[in-house]
């Protein structure tokens, strides 16, 4: 029965249309791995068997009577930003405590639609914000991935963390995540998972809980190319529900894979190559250029000179929208509540025990940079470099160029409380460097696996597209994976 | 510019979060190092740049002005730490 975890989206719903293995099956193959890995990984903060059975059940139905969805009887793990009536909904912070929505996130629905499986609510750093999962109020996420001859732990990744630990352990089929400043490719990049951010606007942001609205954008996150395109297709929909969902018609994404990228020419930018970069990441950019090369596309040099700008620009646009948004927890609709004095120092101490130490640095940093006579000298002027980061990829993209290739991390998975990066919050926003571009300009962008380190540790890459060009990513991102092959960690759990 | 201890306590006030003297320190430090680091976008030449407003091009959509959805106030304080007959319940903040 494990070894049917073994088997992605794709061949799995090979051998459920062809009726060697049922939806109940599979689902109880998952549920059985979860339960022997959780309490190891933590990938898991709910999970819920009973539902995923009756989902499971009712998909076998299904299948029995010819009408099987695109993703009938799918196991898929939930990051908890998404809403899911009924279930465990709290983002991984303490100040949603016991919050369970009446409603269902659009995107979940559509995954439900298609005749998905849910298995539970995935860890993640609490709000969406961090790099590494050790935001969570639910603690830190072990990444399935371990050194060679080490017994360390390493983080996933975040913000994501939950999710890609999952796929990478094979805890679920495939996985929903969500990416602010890069959410979903960093922590697929740190295990070895395929994970894309779409152009902003493609999936729906209602019912997920929000960070920084003008950013935040759903993706999947799985174990392959051509799975994260059967995911996304399932994930997208135009919604009148959220009013920055564009009406576009969402392409068969399966069908670009093992699409020639031939003659089509990929931009370089000389700005992704930073100062400290392991030599490792060059060599890793470097063998991506030539798997390319080598299937016919055209390198060519492109210059984004106001990269070194999205990191701290972000660092203005996603506390600032972050500060307002987090607003609403207040102690009086949902969560927790602890009781004050009067109603002030209620709404104080609910937010002082609820929130955690990075989401109050946050908030303070928006609700700063939004105060009276600073909105034009940060906020503003934020706004305005955002536009000369998009205008640089717009210049890109007008000269010709159908994608760019870059490192999707600036290195591989480090340890759980990694000293270094507890000092200094800086450190470990620098993570995000390479990632963060394509959510101030709105771009989509896919990490995918390129190679392992001389640790042993998975590295990804990433491809950054035009707007609403989701198939090139899929096409090219599939060259690479054919070429670097896939990676699977070695079970320690 | 950055922030002093008297600042991060009016900025902790006004985002209703309670700090300790000893948070409030410890911020000043952790914000200080991220607003030095934001710092260098004062270099970035943005006269007549417009301030980005939207990722795509696209009109704002509006729905029809009619009655969607409602009749879920128990829905609504379903989750609500204090409630009754589907009001939420505060310390009272009228003498």
């Amino acid at each position: 029965m494990t070894d049917l975890t073994r088997l992605t989206i794709a061949e799995a719903r090979a051998k459920l249309s062809a009726k060697e293995i049922t939806a109940v099956e599979l689902t109880e193959a998952y549920v059985s791995a979860i339960e022997a890995a959780n309490e190891t990984i933590n990938a898991y903060v709910t999970v819920t068997p009973e539902k995923a059975r009756e989902m499971a059940k009712a998909s076998d139905a299904r299948i029995a009577a010819g009408n099987a969805g695109a993703l009938e009887g799918i196991p898929l793990g939930i990051k908890d930003l998404f809403g899911t009536e009924g279930v465990h909904t709290q983002a991984c912070s303490h100040i949603l405590d016991g919050f369970k929505p009446r409603y269902e996130s659009t995107v979940t629905q559509n995954l439900w639609n298609d005749g998905a499986v849910m298995l539970g609510k995935l860890n993640m750093d609490e709000f969406a914000m961090g790099s590494s999962n050790e935001t969570s109020y639910y603690g830190a996420v072990k990444n399935p991935w371990r050194a060679k001859g080490s017994n360390m732990d390493l983080v996933p990744g975040g913000s994501s963390g939950g999710s890609a630990a999952a796929v990478a352990a094979q805890l679920c089929a495939g996985a929903t995540a969500t990416d602010t400043g890069g959410s979903i490719r960093q922590p697929a990049a740190f295990t070895g998972t395929v994970g894309i951010k779409p152009t902003y606007g493609r999936c729906s942001r209602w019912g997920i809980v929000a960070f920084a609205s003008s950013l935040d954008q759903a993706g999947p996150i799985a174990r392959d190319v051509r799975d994260a395109a059967i995911l996304l297709k399932s994930m997208a929909s135009v919604d009148a529900k959220d009013t920055t969902s564009v009406d576009i018609p969402i392409p068969n994404y399966e069908a670009s894979i093992g699409q020639s990228i031939k003659g089509m020419k990929i931009g370089i930018p000389k700005e992704y190559r930073v100062d400290g970069m392991p030599e490792e990441i060059e060599a890793l950019w470097q063998q991506g250029i030539a798997w390319l090369k080598e299937a016919g596309a055209e390198i060519v040099d492109i210059t984004l000179p106001h990269t070194k700008y999205a990191l701290p620009a972000y660092y203005i646009v996603a506390p600032a929208e972050a500060s307002s948004n987090l607003a609403r927890y207040d102690g009086v609709r949902y969560g927790l509540r602890v009781d004050g004095k009067d109603i002030v120092d209620m709404y104080e101490k609910t937010r002082a025990a609820g929130f955690g130490r990075e989401v109050k640095r946050r908030i303070m940093i928006g609700t700063y940079v939004l105060s009276a006579g600073y909105y034009d000298a940060y906020y503003l002027r934020a706004q305005k470099v955002r536009t000369l980061i998009k205008r640089d990829f717009e210049l890109a993209f007008q000269a010709g160029v159908d994608a760019v290739l870059t490192p999707a991390t600036p290195s591989s998975a480090f340890g759980i409380a990694d000293e270094d990066l507890a000092s200094d919050p800086v450190k470990m926003y620098l993570n995000d460097i390479f990632t963060v571009t394509v959510n101030m300009a709105g771009l989509p962008g896919i990490a995918v696996p390129g190679g392992l380190d001389h640790k042993g540790l998975p590295l990804g890459l990433q491809l950054i597209g035009k707007p609403f060009d989701e198939e090139t990513l899929f096409k090219t991102a599939h060259v690479i994976e054919q070429a670097a092959g896939r990676f699977t960690p070695a079970k320690w759990w | 510019m950055s922030v002093d201890l008297a600042t991060v306590k009016r900025v902790a006030r006004l985002a209703r979060i309670a700090v300790s003297d000893e948070e409030a320190e410890r911020m000043t430090g952790e914000l200080n190092g991220i607003l030095g680091f934001v710092e260098q976008l004062s270099e970035v030449n943005v006269d007549g740049v417009e301030p980005m407003t939207s990722v795509t091009p696209m009109e704002m959509k509006k729905r029809d002005d009619i009655v969607a959805d409602g009749d879920k106030a128990a829905d609504i304080v379903a989750n609500a730490p204090n409630s009754d007959r589907n009001f939420f319940l505060v310390p009272k903040v009228v003498e």
